[in-house]
C-alpha cells in the first residue's frame, strides 16, 4: 500500500495534496474550487499576508458549506441568543471557530473589516478559539456575517448547547488566589529572617512587630487563598471519602492555629512561612493543570452533533425552527450533507443516508419515500422531506446516549488517593504515638509535638509531585496531539492492557476508498467517458471512480439512469456504458466491494474498492500487539477481514457488523475478564463503548468538532505515536513514585524533629520550600527527559 | 530601631502595589490569551496592499 505523497503538489491554500480536479489560478495550484474561491476573496482584499505568515494555512474546502445553512440566524429569536450586545449602530456577537490554529487565522479573522465594510472590528481569543465581532447591523445581517466567515474558510460553529447553556466559568479566582498567596508568602519569608537568625534580647520590640506583621499577612492566605482546599475537602468529607486535599486543609488549619497561639502568647514566631508556602506551591500546581484543560470541551452530548435549527415546511412555506421546538408530524426539509436530527419517515425525495456516524458502516444506505430513517444519519445527494415521528429527545440516538450516561460508573480511584489515605493514617498514628509518649514523660510537650507532626507531615510534597508530573505529562501529550480529559486518565492509560480499535474512521481515513481496476486495459478516451458517466452520480463509489480515473472533462452523459442499489448507466460520446454494482447476493459473497464495467453490453472488467488505511496502521498494529491484547471491532461488513488478518499477523481478535450495542457489550465482557480496556473510535456509534472502557479515546480528523464524549481526543495523524503515549503515561507513574519517595525522606527528616518537640521554625522553613522546590524540579526534569527520549515535542 | 519598622512598611506597601498591579492585569484579561497578542504585534498595518497577480 505505498502511497505517494512526496511528488504530489500541495494546495496553496490548505496544503492537502492536489489529486483530481486541481485548479491552477494566479500561478498557484489549488486542490478544489472551494480553496480557490477563498484565495480569490483573500487576494482581492489585499490580505495575502495570510499566505506569507504560514505555509498553507487554510482549511480544506473540499466539502462546501451549503449556502443557506445559516438561514436560521435570520430568526430574531435565535439570533438574540447569540448576540451579546446590541444598540442602534452596532451589534456584538461571539462565534466559536474551532478551525483556527495559527497566526494566519488570527490575521485574517482580525482583518474582516477589510473584506466587508459592515464589520467594524473583530477580536480573537485564541485559547478559547472564539472571535468577538462588532458589526453594523444596518449593513450586514448576522446571517451574512456567518456566511462571510464561511466564505473565507472559517465556518462558525453554532450548536444548540452554545445557545441554551450558560457561559463557562473561568479559573480567574484561582489566579487571584495565587497572586495573593505569592505576595504573602514572599513577604512572610522576608519578615521571618529575624526569627531564623535569632534576635538579641534587646530587640524584643522589633521581633514582636515582625511576628504580628506575619500574622496579619497570613490572614489573606488562610481565609482567601487556601479556600479551594477547604472547599474540595469539605465536599469529599460530605461524600464520606477522604481525598488528598483533606490532609492539606487539616495541616493548614493546624499550622495556622498553632502559629496564632504562639504569637499571641509570645512563645514563638509560628510557622506562617511554611503555611503560606504550602498554599502557594499547591496553587501553582492547580493553575498549571487548569490551563491545560481550558480549550477543550469533553462534555459533548448528542445536542452538539445536531444542527441548531431545521427547515420546517408549513403550508408550502419554509421556516426555520429550533430543534427542541420540533413537533411530531411536522414536515422538515433535509438538505444535502445535513444530519438528520429526528427519527421520521421520508415523504419526498430519494435518500442516500450515510450512517457511518451511527453504525460505522462506511457505505451509505438507500431509502425511498415511505421508509423510515433514524436520527444521526447524514443525507448525501438531493434534498428530502421527512415527517417527524418522534421528538428529538426520544429518538434512537438520543436513547443510546442517555443509556450511556447511566452506564458510566465511577472509575477506579487513583493511585495517589489510595496512597494519601494510607499516608493520613500513618500520620495520625505517629501523632498519637508522640502524644502518648509525651503524656508519660513531659506533658508540656504534647501540644508542641503533636501539632509539629501535622505541620511537617503534610502530604503536600506528595500532592505536588503528583499534580506537577501530571501537569507536565498532560502538556506534553497535548503538544503532540493527544488531549486528555483529566490527569486521572494518565493513570488509566498506564494500566491499559487491551486495546480495542474501531475500523472505519480510526484505522481507515474517513470517506476515502482505494480503487483498483482489473480487466481489459482502458484507453484514455474510455477512461474519460466512464468518468463522465460516474460524475453524474452522487454515490460515493461513483465519486471514487471519478477520482481514480481523473477528470471527467467536458463530455456529457446522455440518458443517464441511476438504479438505486444496482448501478448507473448512460451514453457518453454515443457509447453505452454501464457500471453495475452486482446483485445483493453477489455483494454478500464478494470479499471486497466490486463494481462491474460494461461497455456496449460487454463486460470489460471491474473496479475493486478497499478501505484506505492510514499509512502507519500496519506498523502501529504491530507495535500495539507486541505489548497488549488488541481487538478490531467494526460496524462494517467482513470485506476487510483478510487484510486486517494479515496486518495483525492473526494475533488480534476481529469483529465485523457490530452494532453500537455489540461494541458496548464486547467491552463489558472484556472488563469482566479483568482487562483494562482502551477503546479508540471516532463516531457516535462508538460513543457507548468509549464511555464504558477504562480509557476512551476519540479520533478526530483535523480540528473537527465531531468527537463523541470521551476521556481523550487524539488527532488522527498522531495515532501512530500511540505506543509512545502509552509508554509516557507508564513513565508518569515511575516519576510520581520517585518523587513520592523523595517526599517521604523529607517527611521522615521533619518528623524526627517534630516528635521530639524540637521543630524550630528554621528547620520547618528550610524543609518545606526546599522539598517543594526540589520535587517540582525533579518532576520537570524527568518528564522532560522521558519526552525527549521518545522524541515527543516538549 | 523604628527605622527598620518604617522600612518594613514601606517595602510591604511597594509589594502591595505590585500585587494590585498583578490583580488588575489578571482581571483585564492579560493572561487569558498568550498567543494572539505576540502574533498581533507582528502584523503589518499596511492596508494598501494590492492583489497579487
Amino acid at each position: 500500500m505505498a502511497i505517494k505523497i512526496a511528488d504530489q503538489i500541495q494546495c496553496a491554500h490548505c496544503g492537502e495534496p492536489c489529486t483530481t480536479g486541481k485548479i491552477d489560478f494566479n500561478n498557484k495550484t489549488f486542490c478544489c474550487e472551494g480553496c480557490r474561491m477563498v484565495y480569490e476573496i483573500i487576494n482581492e482584499n489585499g490580505l495575502c499576508n495570510y499566505y506569507d505568515l504560514n505555509a498553507n494555512p487554510g482549511i480544506t474546502q473540499r466539502i462546501r458549506v451549503r449556502e443557506d445553512k445559516f438561514a436560521f440566524l435570520a430568526d430574531e429569536n435565535i439570533a438574540s441568543r447569540l448576540i451579546s450586545f446590541k444598540n442602534d449602530q452596532q451589534t456584538h456577537v461571539i462565534f466559536s471557530i474551532p478551525q483556527m490554529h495559527c497566526s494566519s487565522c488570527l490575521y485574517l479573522l482580525e482583518n474582516l473589516h477589510r473584506i466587508n465594510k459592515g464589520v467594524i472590528s473583530s477580536r480573537v481569543n485564541f485559547p478559547e478559539k472564539t472571535i468577538e465581532i462588532f458589526f453594523d447591523h444596518s449593513v450586514l445581517s448576522l446571517q451574512s456575517l456567518a456566511a462571510l466567515l464561511t466564505s473565507v474558510g472559517y465556518e462558525p460553529y453554532i450548536s444548540l448547547k452554545d445557545i441554551s447553556s450558560e457561559k463557562k466559568k473561568g479559573d480567574q479566582n484561582l489566579i487571584y488566589q495565587l497572586g495573593v498567596a505569592g505576595f504573602c508568602f514572599s513577604n512572610i519569608m522576608l519578615m521571618s529572617f529575624p526569627e531564623y537568625l535569632g534576635v538579641d534580647a534587646g530587640e524584643e520590640q522589633i521581633r514582636s512587630v515582625f511576628r504580628w506583621a506575619n500574622l496579619l499577612l497570613s490572614l489573606p492566605v488562610f481565609f482567601y487563598a487556601a479556600w479551594p482546599f477547604y472547599e474540595s475537602s469539605w465536599k469529599s468529607l460530605r461524600h464520606r471519602f477522604l481525598n488528598i486535599d483533606a490532609p492539606i486543609a487539616l495541616a493548614v488549619i493546624i499550622t495556622f492555629v498553632r502559629s496564632v497561639w504562639e504569637v499571641v502568647s509570645g512563645t514563638g514566631g509560628g510557622y506562617f512561612d511554611s503555611m503560606s508556602g504550602i498554599v502557594f506551591f499547591m496553587l501553582v500546581g492547580r493553575v498549571l493543570q487548569n490551563r491545560t484543560f481550558r480549550q477543550l470541551s469533553f462534555e459533548r452530548d448528542y445536542r452538539s452533533y445536531f444542527p441548531v435549527a431545521v427547515t420546517v415546511i408549513e403550508d408550502g412555506k419554509q421556516q426555520s425552527c429550533l430543534l427542541p421546538d420540533l413537533k411530531v408530524q411536522d414536515t422538515i426539509l433535509i438538505h444535502n450533507e445535513e444530519l438528520i436530527p429526528v427519527d421520521g419517515w421520508i415523504i419526498k425525495g430519494n435518500a442516500l443516508i450515510d450512517y457511518s456516524f451511527v453504525t460505522g458502516e462506511s457505505l451509505p444506505v438507500e431509502k425511498r419515500p415511505g421508509e423510515m430513517v433514524y436520527a444521526g444519519g447524514r443525507q448525501t445527494g438531493g434534498n428530502i422531506q421527512l415527517k417527524v415521528m418522534k421528538e428529538v429527545n426520544q429518538g434512537y440516538l438520543t436513547s443510546l446516549w442517555n443509556r450511556e450516561h447511566t452506564a458510566e460508573e465511577e472509575k477506579n480511584r487513583s493511585f495517589v488517593h489510595a496512597v494519601s489515605r494510607y499516608f493520613t493514617m500513618v500520620v495520625f498514628g505517629i501523632a498519637l504515638a508522640a502524644g502518648v509518649y509525651w503524656q508519660f514523660n513531659d506533658p508540656s510537650k504534647i501540644w508542641i509535638s503533636v501539632t509539629a507532626v501535622f505541620i511537617v507531615a503534610c502530604p503536600c510534597a506528595l500532592l505536588l509531585s503528583n499534580s506537577f508530573t501530571n501537569g507536565h505529562i498532560l502538556r506534553i501529550l497535548g503538544r503532540n496531539g493527544l488531549y486528555l480529559r483529566s490527569s486521572q486518565v494518565i493513570e488509566d492509560i498506564a494500566s491499559v492492557n487491551h486495546i480495542v480499535l474501531d475500523k472505519t474512521g480510526t484505522l481507515t481515513s474517513s470517506g476515502q476508498q482505494n480503487v483498483s481496476y482489473e480487466g481489459e486495459p482502458l484507453s484514455r478516451q474510455t477512461m474519460r467517458n466512464i468518468a463522465a458517466l460516474a460524475a453524474c452520480s452522487n454515490h460515493p463509489l461513483s465519486k471514487s471512480i471519478v477520482q481514480y480515473l481523473g477528470q471527467a472533462g467536458d463530455v456529457q452523459a446522455d440518458g443517464f439512469k441511476e438504479v438505486a442499489g444496482k448501478g448507473i448507466e448512460g451514453y457518453v460520446n454515443d457509447t453505452w456504458i454501464r457500471l453495475d454494482a452486482g446483485s445483493a447476493e453477489e455483494r454478500e459473497t464478494n470479499k471486497t466491494t466490486t463494481v462491474f464495467l460494461y461497455i456496449e453490453n460487454r463486460k470489460l472488467g471491474c473496479f475493486y474498492f478497499t478501505n484506505q488505511y492510514r499509512r502507519f496502521i500496519p506498523r502501529l498494529l504491530k507495535q500495539l500487539i507486541s505489548r497488549n491484547k488488541v481487538s478490531v471491532i467494526s460496524g462494517d461488513t467482513a470485506a476487510e477481514k483478510e487484510r486486517l488478518h494479515s496486518m495483525t499477523g492473526g494475533k488480534a481478535a476481529l469483529f465485523f457488523k457490530q452494532m453500537p450495542d455489540d461494541k458496548l457489550s464486547y467491552i463489558q465482557q472484556q472488563q469482566e475478564k479483568g482487562d483494562h480496556v482502551m477503546m479508540i473510535g471516532d463516531g457516535l456509534n462508538d460513543g457507548a463503548a468509549l464511555l464504558q472502557s477504562s480509557v476512551g479515546l476519540a479520533v478526530s480528523d483535523q480540528s473537527n468538532n465531531f468527537t463523541p464524549a470521551s476521556d481523550g481526543i487524539i488527532e488522527a495523524a498522531q495515532l501512530e505515536r500511540l505506543p509512545d503515549f502509552i509508554q509516557l503515561c507508564r513513565n508518569n507513574r515511575k516519576i510520581v513514585t520517585a518523587s513520592f519517595i523523595m517526599s517521604v525522606i523529607y517527611n521522615v527528616a521533619g518528623l524526627y524533629f517534630a516528635v521530639q518537640g524540637v521543630l524550630s521554625p528554621l528547620i520547618a522553613a528550610i524543609l518545606m520550600p526546599s522539598s517543594s522546590l526540589s520535587i517540582i524540579l525533579l518532576t520537570y526534569l524527568s518528564s522532560y527527559i522521558s519526552a525527549r527520549r521518545m522524541r515527543l515535542a516538549f | 530601631m523604628s527605622v527598620i519598622i518604617i522600612l518594613l512598611f514601606a517595602s510591604i506597601t511597594v509589594a502591595g502595589l505590585f500585587l494590585a498591579a498583578f490583580l488588575w492585569s489578571a482581571k483585564s484579561g492579560q493572561f487569558d490569551d498568550d498567543y494572539a497578542p505576540p502574533s498581533r504585534i507582528l502584523f503589518d498595518d499596511n492596508t494598501n496592499l494590492k492583489p497579487k497577480q
